[in-house]
């Protein structure tokens, strides 16, 4: 047996046992299956926020970016520690929100603030038609990691399988107790292979970073600045998406909801201080990128870069670490995002839309099913089309960002209407798609989907405003 | 709006006026420093200095706001 296909192996089995022991001795509800029973305190959030934020994307897309495109890959260092000093203020608000009403999911906090359970369903279609081709990369992303890094020795189709089977269990048992503590297992691996390769190959192929950068500089001169190697992706297109992403990043259904198994609004502000360590990282992964690109031009996918360099440059069972930490990367986000889309579809689609009398043992029982038929629809699409959700994956982010308004309103406005959130959200989410499916974005050098928030704002607030002074749902504010 | 509350926020700024509205004068490679393109090591500066930022947001909240201490973490 080559070593690279046994630690692969191990690790994830090993990480999966970890996450169904986590949840043995808790009595599952639907409250400590969903939030963990609100007790997180800063490390485990920290670990947790961390796990889900750092997905197969890093691993790959960054460092792909930065190989084919070059700076405007940038905008992933910056949106990151937007999104925490946004958080600093807007998520121990949330948090306190829903310690009072008892809130579980993102819908739980329309359908509270505003009194309306069409909201809510509306929220939580999006949130679902935009967590589904998200869960999907991350299952294609591990069986590519797992295949390369094995050397073959594992397909893709049986590392998908393998980690579908392993994640639906300590979901299943454990919910995100078991996402928290495999967090940890992921966390430590991810970054000590970033680590060790963003150190490494820099030195390896030219004696340090600063070098490597001088021999692109004169390589390719405007590989390092915007808008790099694109031909559209400039300045102002940097600094839109960055605002769009960083404002956007809580709205995912999946953070969002997490933030809720913080044990207080304090442990939720302490993590925001601590989480732009978190970005540091990154810029190991980009030196990797940049590397690639001297050390193997020529790559005709740039997602490639980060794993052949390490297939060029280490012994095959360091390639079995960087694949079992690549493997654990995405099995992590993929089961929050499957635990959250499952209790979105359970208690905010069937018993909000359907059936109203059922109660939390109903709802947990459902959802703990949907984590198997979310999970096989993500599987299915990644056998079959690999390729048919891509088009939802472009405007995921730009479709999450439009509850953006909703949230803050809600939370510091108390003119804020029912009416003018539904407007906005609507007309938003419908640029949005426009923009984007009709290939105007980047729009005027804009991303569409800020664009798209921008009108969303717009509306929201024009529309509350003339809607009268008259408050709705007091009794609801924060 | 409580004093701390005010002063976090206007720090809350600096991270958005330094990593967003700055960009188009900052987008150039030399000089390097710290082996980084100028880019680069603008943005990675400044998300280093993000957390101490926050940090003096959380201690101005703490220190201002009235119900500040009543929140035990």
């Amino acid at each position: 047996m080559n070593p690279a296909l046994l630690i692969i192996l191990a690790t994830i089995v090993f990480s999966a046992a970890v996450g169904v022991i986590a949840g043995r001795k808790v009595k599952m509800n639907l409250e400590n299956w969903t939030v963990g029973g609100r007790r997180f305190g800063v490390v485990l959030i920290w670990l947790l926020m961390a796990g889900e934020i750092y997905t197969t994307f890093t691993f790959l897309g960054a460092s792909g970016w930065a190989y084919s495109r070059g700076a405007p890959t940038f905008y992933i260092l910056i949106y990151g520690t937007l999104a925490y000093t946004a958080s600093f203020f807007i998520l121990p608000a949330v948090w306190k929100f829903g310690k009072r009403f008892g809130l579980h999911t993102q819908p739980d906090f329309f359908i509270t603030r505003y009194g309306s359970r069409s909201l809510g369903i509306i929220v939580a279609v999006i949130g679902i038609v935009s967590i589904i081709p998200y869960l999907q990369l991350q299952l294609t992303g591990l069986g590519f990691i797992v295949e390369v890094s094995s050397n073959g020795a594992i397909r893709s189709n049986v590392a998908i399988l393998l980690a579908f089977v392993l994640t639906c269990a300590f979901v299943f048992t454990s919910g995100i107790r078991g996402a928290a503590w495999v967090s940890i297992i992921k966390d430590v691996l991810m970054i000590a292979a970033v680590v060790i390769v963003g150190i490494g190959v820099p030195r390896i192929y030219f004696g340090g970073h600063g070098r490597m950068f001088r021999a692109l500089v004169e390589a390719r001169p405007d590989h390092l600045v915007f808008p790099g190697a694109t031909p559209n992706l400039d300045v102002l297109w940097v600094m839109t998406t960055a605002l769009l992403t960083g404002l956007g990043f809580y709205m995912w259904p999946h953070i969002f909801g997490s933030a809720f198994s913080a044990k207080s609004a304090e442990t939720i502000k302490r993590n925001a201080v601590i989480m732009p360590f978190y970005q540091i990282p990154i810029l190991l992964v980009f030196l990797v990128g940049f590397t690639a690109l001297l050390a193997i031009p020529g790559l005709k996918n740039g997602d490639l870069a980060f794993l052949e360099l390490v297939h060029k440059t280490y012994p095959s069972w360091f390639m079995g670490f960087v694949g079992a930490a690549g493997a654990v990367t995405a099995m992590v986000p993929a089961s929050v995002l499957v635990l959250f889309a499952s209790t979105l579809l359970a208690k905010n689609i069937y018993k909000a839309g359907f059936a109203p009398q059922a109660g939390e043992e109903t709802v947990l029982r459902l959802s703990r099913l949907m984590v198997i038929v979310i999970m096989g629809f993500a599987l299915l699409f990644a056998f079959y089309l690999p390729n048919a959700l891509v088009n939802l994956l472009l405007i995921g982010y730009d479709g999450v960002t439009q509850f953006f308004p909703g949230v803050v309103l809600g939370l510091f406005w108390k003119r804020v209407k029912r009416r003018g959130v539904i407007w906005g959200l609507v007309t938003g989410f419908v640029l949005a798609a426009v923009l984007v499916f009709s290939k105007h974005d980047p729009f005027l050098g804009m991303n569409a989907g800020f664009v798209a928030l921008v009108v969303n704002a717009a509306v929201a607030v024009t529309v509350s405003w003339f809607s009268g002074a008259k408050v709705e749902n007091q009794g609801q504010m924060a | 709006m409580p004093k701390g509350t005010k002063i976090a926020l206007s720090l809350a700024l600096i991270p958005f006026l330094m990593l967003v509205l700055a960009l188009p004068f900052v987008n150039q490679i030399r000089p390097f420093v710290l082996g980084l393109p100028f880019l680069l090591f603008w943005i990675v500066l400044w998300i280093f200095l993000t957390p101490f930022i926050l940090m003096a947001a959380y201690w101005a909240e703490r220190k201002f706001n009235k119900n500040g201490r009543q929140e035990k973490p």
